[in-house]
């Protein structure tokens, strides 16, 4: 353990989280922006080290470990609280979803910050009983039904997680929350529990299914730590692991895939994290250092561009009402401050160049070249044409241009313009000056990403698209339905769990009773009832019999009882003159 | 708001101007050219050098990603939007 003092972030999200009741008014907004910079000044001033060691149950929970790579995600998350904290400063008195925030931010920092699994496994239970509240708190039918889901899925991946950690613990008697070699069912599980946090297909439904449901300010906060979180935990435990190279690229085409079909704008985004958090899980997968500094940057990146678009996507809701794009439509007319800032984020993801997805994802589709993984290098540059299709063109199309919906609104409250602002700034910032973000990366970075080749590339991709977009923009055209994700099983599975219940069970039941009464219970009774008629007839009555008998002897024999001693003694007599007789006769 | 903002009407112009039109085709062609201009970069495989690859496959992606998924979804991924209640 090193010395010195080190003032955990995530204990100054909880401590503000408890104390926030007691702080009204005005003061309130201060006091809510002022955690995260109390936050970030505490991991400003800690040392790279090793503190806040306990021990527990035999083992060592080690809350502090400060290094190059719980400091870049550290940083970020305590960035995207200030930014999301912002965003959210114009609902007054809503104690419980602001607690509820500030807990998930704790939790997701003290996974960041932990050295062991247990550690991991309890900060991460933390950030799913505090972030469904997110959800919850929009309070209507779908958000409660949704969160429940939500709870559901991450239950199970937590269950994975603290078995995964048991058993790994039993067979090593290590809870060390570093690099893990997949090589037994223990780390196996510690892997799958992570993949649900991370949102990876066939276990990602619960997030594109919750995130849409959850408050405008709440979704804000969810695109951010959940999935990157994962990320981080998969980059520290699980680096180079083949199989997580094919995952992420699939991750990275599902999630454009069912952007295509979306009608729910903030449904498309959520789709669009799965794909974009796919290039990192590919990253982790290659397991080099520039994919790994690669995972890391485009996590980084990710969280600002991604807490951009929803924090415009939930202006449009905020302001409008509505939430789908075959009603939306024209809103640049009103609303064309929110656009211009969305768009920031729209060229941040599709990483346009000067724009800060540009200098992180090409990190990860170089770390490709670099092992020579073609098809993933084809895959991640196909997903990448389809997220400037979807979340650069297709949405803002239908939301701000498109068919003029006829919805005359005003802009957001100012200070969610100044959040989506700090996070555009910051995302231009980033594109234009790469180095400082590369600075904060885990390894050296020998790495320069505005080569002619690949800024011309990366534009004949882009604008490329476009074009199929503008042919092919009739086809577009969002369509007000729901598409089928992995969700269904549950959703349907559960139903048709009731029915099976409802129906082939309760009928069976019903049968096997019916079948215990006519043969087992009928005859049972019967017997009984015969044993009864039985029992009055013949025992009873051979009982009976012998004791009217005995009685009517013992009435008799009383007669002859007089209790006078002659009369005895004449018996006596009597029996002794007939027994001499018959000694004398025979 | 009284009557079409001079900035708004000026917004649609552009959205049906033919030279904007135009303006985005030219800066396509130009984007295919400065392959020809680049020199060639090692390292990378054969058909990734080619001119206008890049443009190729961009293009080629846009038009998978939206064909097959719609197929994809047309072929019942698709439901009405009370599916589930």
């Amino acid at each position: 353990m090193t010395e010195g003092f080190f003032l955990h972030p995530a204990a100054v999200f909880f401590l503000g989280a408890v104390l926030l009741p007691w702080v009204r008014g005005r003061l309130r907004g201060v006091y809510l922006l002022l955690i995260p910079v109390v936050a970030g000044l505490a991991l400003l001033a800690a040392s790279p080290g090793v503190y806040g060691v306990y021990a527990f149950l035999g083992q060592e929970l080690i809350l502090g470990r400060v290094d190059a790579l719980s400091r870049l995600f550290g940083v970020i998350f305590i960035l995207m609280a200030f930014i999301g904290i912002m965003y959210g400063l114009h609902e007054k008195g809503k104690t419980g979803h602001s607690a509820a925030a500030l807990i998930y931010v704790g939790g997701a920092l003290g996974v960041v910050f932990a050295g062991d699994y247990i550690s991991v496994f309890i900060f991460s239970e933390v950030m799913v009983f505090s972030s469904v509240f997110l959800i919850w708190l929009q309070r209507d039918a779908a958000s409660l039904a949704a969160g429940f889901r939500y709870i559901l899925m991450h239950l199970f991946g937590g269950v994975c997680l603290l078995g995964g950690v048991v058993i790994q613990l039993v067979e090593t008697g290590s809870t060390a929350f570093e690099p893990t070699a997949v090589n037994g069912i223990g780390p196996v599980l510690i892997l799958i529990g992570f993949l649900v946090n991370a949102a990876v297909p066939p276990l990602s439904a619960w997030l594109s299914d919750a995130y849409p449901e959850a408050t405008v300010t709440g979704a804000v906060f969810l695109s951010a730590f959940t999935t990157k979180t994962a990320v981080y935990a998969l980059i520290r435990g699980f680096p180079g692991t083949e199989e997580l190279v094919w995952l992420g690229a699939v991750m990275a085409i599902y999630g454009v895939v069912y952007a295509v079909l979306e009608n729910d704008i903030r449904r498309l985004l959520a789709y669009h994290i799965i794909s974009q958090v796919g290039f990192m899980v590919a990253a982790v997968g290659m397991g080099t250092e520039l994919a790994l500094n690669g995972a890391s940057a485009h996590a980084f990146a990710h969280i600002l561009y991604k807490g951009l678009l929803f924090m415009g996507a939930g202006a449009v809701i905020q302001m409008t009402g509505k939430r789908k794009l075959t009603e939306l439509g024209g809103l640049y007319r009103s609303m064309p401050i929110t656009l211009t800032l969305y768009m920031i984020g729209g060229f941040s993801i599709s990483a346009f160049p000067l724009f800060s997805g540009f200098v992180s994802k090409s990190m990860v589709l170089a770390a490709a070249h670099e092992s020579h993984l073609t098809t993933i290098w084809l895959m991640l540059t196909l997903a990448s044409a389809g997220t400037f299709l979807h979340t650069g063109l297709k949405l803002p199309y239908y939301t701000f241009f498109g068919k003029d919906s006829g919805i005359r609104v005003s802009e957001p409250p100012a200070n969610m313009l100044w959040a989506m602002g700090l996070a555009a700034l910051l995302c231009v910032g980033i594109g234009v000056a790469p180095q400082t973000l590369y600075a904060l990366l885990p390894y050296a970075v020998d790495y320069a990403p505005y080569t002619t080749h690949k800024v011309v590339g990366t534009l004949q991709v882009l604008l490329f698209t476009a074009l199929g977009f503008m042919l092919l923009l009739k086809q577009l055209d969002p369509e007000p339905k729901i598409s089928l994700d992995t969700d269904w099983f549950y959703r349907k599975g559960a139903r048709g769990l009731l029915w099976l219940a409802a129906h082939p069970i309760a009928r069976a039941d019903a049968l096997l009773g019916e079948a215990y009464l006519t043969l087992i219970l009928n005859p049972t009774e019967r017997l009984v009832q015969w044993l009864w008629v039985f029992e009055r007839r013949v025992i009873d009555g051979a009982v009976n019999g012998v004791a009217s008998v005995t009685h009517a002897c013992a009435l008799r024999m009383r007669r002859i009882q007089s209790g006078q001693l002659q009369h005895y003694a004449l018996a006596m007599v009597v029996g002794v003159s007939v027994f001499l007789v018959y000694l004398i006769l025979f | 708001m009284s009557g079409t903002p001079k900035w708004v009407a000026r917004v649609e112009a552009i959205r049906v101007s033919a030279t904007a039109r135009w303006l985005f085709y030219a800066v396509l062609v130009a984007l295919v050219l400065m392959d020809l201009l680049l020199p060639k970069k090692a390292g990378l495989p054969w058909w990734e050098a080619l001119t206008g690859f890049s443009a190729v496959y961009g293009f080629i992606s846009c038009v998978l990603i939206i064909v097959v998924s719609k197929l994809v979804g047309h072929a019942g991924l698709m439901k009405r939007e009370n599916y589930y209640d």
